[in-house]
């Protein structure tokens, strides 16, 4: 079995190296490339969780298979691969959604459709004019770099499966960055657009302040255990010796610490207050990115390694009061954002941030499988919607294209009505809001979500258990919105009018997600639950909750959170619908409040308190005086300096000693001693004869007399 | 009554004393080159004199003297082809005028 774990993150990449190299012109042999190595990694994940189920106590059992990498001095730093309950469950979620979102990708990229007249790579196709039976009309034209973004698509899943099959801190980090960098590059896809690339930017560097801050607690904890990998750290002595540690940071232990430091690197990649502002930016992608990124997989890496680190996270009360806290903050927070928000994704990113919160804010108050129920559910639904919305702008663009009429096809003042013009696409979307709000018994978000509501409760945890049931109000609230502005009344453009139904590529992903979102929540049905409870045995608690050593115990039933979430989720969808079926144009939606409006003003915040400051130091101290006036004034007085240096020497020594006196000066004298010279060599050789005769004969006489 | 060895020396040396001037006097290539032959003739005679009176049982003296005929022959046929050549070029064989190489 190990051996297959080992495989799953490998067809994906290779998909990528294909992809790049050899058959980036030709988009078929592409996106059957890219499809089929989710395809096998999909398989793989399915064979390795379907025998995980038949494993005796999984979660002492688990699968786990290392090897030597790195050697460090003496020791080796192993990494290698384990599937346990938690990481079977993810990589359950993970492989659907993957597998769902590289399918819907080609026909949301428009394949086997025409060329564009003026696409552009880098922009998002325009369109294409195509004569039928003598008229022209408009439709939509194929993603230019329809290759590069299957490419991309390939080594994000490399990324995350990578992540997910992880047994230490090490690839899960580098699992954790190669998405960071494949969210960049996705983000920036159509990198012609200014608000993309700027987007993109600021999502690699708002999820860069966490990941430093993560690196730093793998440093801190591979300095302080020696190891990285899961099992070795969370055994009993090695969790007693890092909660034993002290640490001058705010008191906190050693584990602590770790934990603090690890939990910020989820609050950058799980989008969590304050570093959630990269979220809604990073809607400027393609919407299949949207949804794989920013819904189902990247983001939940987030929550899955907090999750993975629970057993050192929960050491330390102190921080799990921040975890909690942060957790229900944000979901508050991004709800009340979600409500005031007009582009179909942008709802959904704040919804997802406000999600996520849910997620973490469970996990603080040590409901860890609520936290890891929701996680899955979660994934299910959110990319369910995103893929939905993705397919209901993709109508609307079509809807644009036909009537010509350019209005902008993600505004959900525009659209209304499109519940009959895209049926497929409006059930699995109802379907998918409806496990967002958390509609009752029905929903797999439901199940998950009154978890979450019945630990707080049930653990006395009561500030935490307000916050997120005005949250999942809101939720309810703003998913009802979302729904009735979108598909019921009538369309508000002559584009809604004419948008249609998908394709198959997109409607049938859509479809399988909607059986896990409804379905996934059945398996988690609490014992004591009212008629339900014991019908279905609650197999997800027991499973996940295996992984930990002190198995969690069933909470007790207590009706009233029950009865909130269930009033929370009805009253919210339903006075989300009574409010926006009579709402005709934007004018009359009276949640424009500014401040939810402009996000709590966190972009400006951050733009005045970060931004601008960095900007200020960089122009400023770091360029003006700095560079221009230190260091530059050093190297302008150095070369000044030489300058002159070089003409005393060119005036005062080259020219008159060198030039003139030694060079000068010996040719010169060579001239004038050859000139003289010359007279002897007349070339007359009688001359020479002569010479050469009375000289001998003058030392012939010398010799004679001076010797004898 | 023999002839003493000092006769023969006096000889060549007025043979080369007349080589000599010649060499260094005339202006005509072939001249000079006739003035080189009895300088080199005279040191025959002091070479073969030489061998006659001191040792006349080796034959070191008559083989130089053959030595100095061969390589007379050699240079005077060289020489004159030489003045034959450069006389048809330039019409002349005075060694003065001859001076191609001159600065």
């Amino acid at each position: 079995m190990n051996w297959i774990i080992w495989l799953l993150p490998v067809p994906p990449l290779l998909a990528f190296g294909v992809i790049t190299l050899f058959t980036n012109k030709n988009r078929g042999l592409s996106h059957v490339l890219g499809v089929g190595a989710a395809g096998l990694s999909w398989l793989g994940s399915m064979v390795v969780f379907i025998s995980a189920l038949g494993v005796e106590e999984f979660g002492k059992h688990f699968y786990e298979s290392a090897i030597n990498w790195l050697p460090t001095g003496e020791t080796w730093l192993r990494i290698g691969v384990r599937i346990d309950p938690l990481s079977a469950v993810t990589l359950f979620f993970v492989a659907w959604t993957i597998f769902m979102i590289f399918i819907y990708s080609i026909g949301y990229q428009n394949y086997g459709q025409p060329e564009g007249d003026h696409d552009q790579p880098g922009l998002p196709p325009h369109g294409a004019t195509v004569s039928e039976h003598g008229h022209k009309h408009k439709v939509p034209s194929v993603e230019p770099m329809y290759a590069r973004f299957f490419a991309f698509l390939g080594l994000f899943a490399f990324g995350m499966y990578t992540l997910v099959v992880s047994n230490n801190l090490l690839t899960l980090f580098v699992g954790w960055e190669i998405m960071g960098l494949c969210s960049y590059l996705l983000i920036g896809f159509w990198y012609g657009k200014p608000s993309a690339r700027n987007a993109a930017i600021k999502a690699f560097m708002t999820t860069r302040v966490g990941d430093v801050f993560m690196l730093l607690g793998i440093a801190y904890l591979y300095s302080a255990t020696g190891t990285l990998t899961f099992s070795e750290i969370f055994t009993e002595e090695m969790l007693a010796h890092l909660a034993g540690i002290s640490t001058p940071v705010l008191g906190l232990s050693g584990a602590g610490l770790i934990g603090l430091l690890l939990f910020i690197g989820t609050v950058g990649k799980s989008a969590q207050w304050p570093l959630h502002v990269w979220l809604p930016d990073a809607m400027e992608g393609p919407t299949p990115v949207s949804a794989m990124i920013h819904a189902a997989t990247m983001v939940s890496a987030g929550v899955y390694a907090v999750l993975r680190m629970f057993p050192l996270l929960s050491l330390d009360s102190g921080t799990m009061t921040v975890v909690a806290f942060i957790g229900s903050f944000t979901a508050l927070f991004a709800a009340s954002i979600a409500v005031a928000q007009n582009d179909i994704k942008r709802v959904l990113a704040y919804s997802t941030i406000s999600q996520l919160g849910f997620m973490i804010a469970a996990l603080g108050i040590h409901a860890y499988v609520a936290a890891a129920f929701h996680l899955v559910t979660h994934a299910f639904f959110k990319a369910l919607l995103f893929l939905g919305s993705g397919s209901v702008i993709h109508g609307m663009e079509h809807g644009v294209l036909h009537s010509g009429d350019h209005v902008d096809p993600q505004d959900m003042f525009n659209m209304g009505g499109l519940r009959k013009k895209m049926p497929i696409t409006f059930w699995t979307f109802l379907l998918g809001g409806l496990a967002l709000s958390g509609f009752p018994v029905l929903t797999a978000g439901f199940w998950s979500k009154d978890e979450i509501l019945a630990d707080a409760f049930g653990h006395g945890h009561l500030a935490v258990f307000f916050t997120l049931a005005v949250a999942a109000f809101f939720t309810a609230f703003y998913t009802m919105r979302q729904i009735t502005l979108t598909f019921l009344g009538k369309a508000r453009s002559k584009a809604a009018e004419h948008a249609s139904e998908t394709p198959l590529t997109m409607t049938i992903p859509l479809i399988v997600l909607t059986i896990f979102a409804v379905g996934f929540g059945w398996i988690g049905v609490p014992e004591h639950f009212p008629l339900l409870g014991g019908v279905l045995p609650n197999w997800f608690h027991g499973f996940v909750g295996s992984t930990l050593a002190e198995h969690p115990e069933a909470l007790e039933f207590s009706s009233i959170p029950l009865w909130t979430s269930i009033g929370v989720a009805l009253g919210g969808l339903l006075l989300g619908w009574l409010v926006y079926r009579k709402v005709g144009s934007v004018k009359q939606d009276f949640l424009q409040i500014p401040v939810l409006k402009n996000k709590w003003y966190f972009d400006e915040a951050y733009d005045f308190l970060f931004i601008r400051p960095a900007g200020w130091i960089a122009e400023k101290f770091t360029y003006l005086f700095m560079d221009r006036r230190i260091i530059d004034g050093i190297l302008h007085s150095v070369a000044r300096f030489s300058l002159f240096l070089g003409h005393a020497f060119r005036n005062y020594f080259d020219k008159p000693v060198v030039n003139e006196w030694i060079g000068d000066g010996t040719g010169n004298l060579v001239k004038a001693s050859g000139r003289g010279m010359r007279k002897l060599q007349a070339g007359r050789i009688q001359a020479y004869m002569l010479v050469s005769m009375v000289l001998l004969v003058l030392f012939a006489l010398l010799y004679y007399f001076l010797m004898a | 009554m023999t002839i003493p060895l000092s006769w023969y020396l006096i000889l060549a040396a007025a043979i080369f004393c007349i080589g000599l001037y010649g060499v260094l006097a005339r202006r005509n290539a072939i001249a000079i080159l006739l003035g080189v032959e009895l300088m080199l003739n005279a040191v025959n005679i002091n070479l073969v004199a030489f061998w006659r009176y001191q040792d006349p049982a080796m034959m070191t003296g008559q083989a130089f003297a053959v030595i100095v005929f061969a390589v007379a022959a050699a240079e005077v046929a060289v020489g004159l082809a030489l003045i034959i050549s450069v006389y048809r070029r330039r019409m002349t064989v005075v060694a003065d005028e001859i001076d191609l190489m001159k600065w």
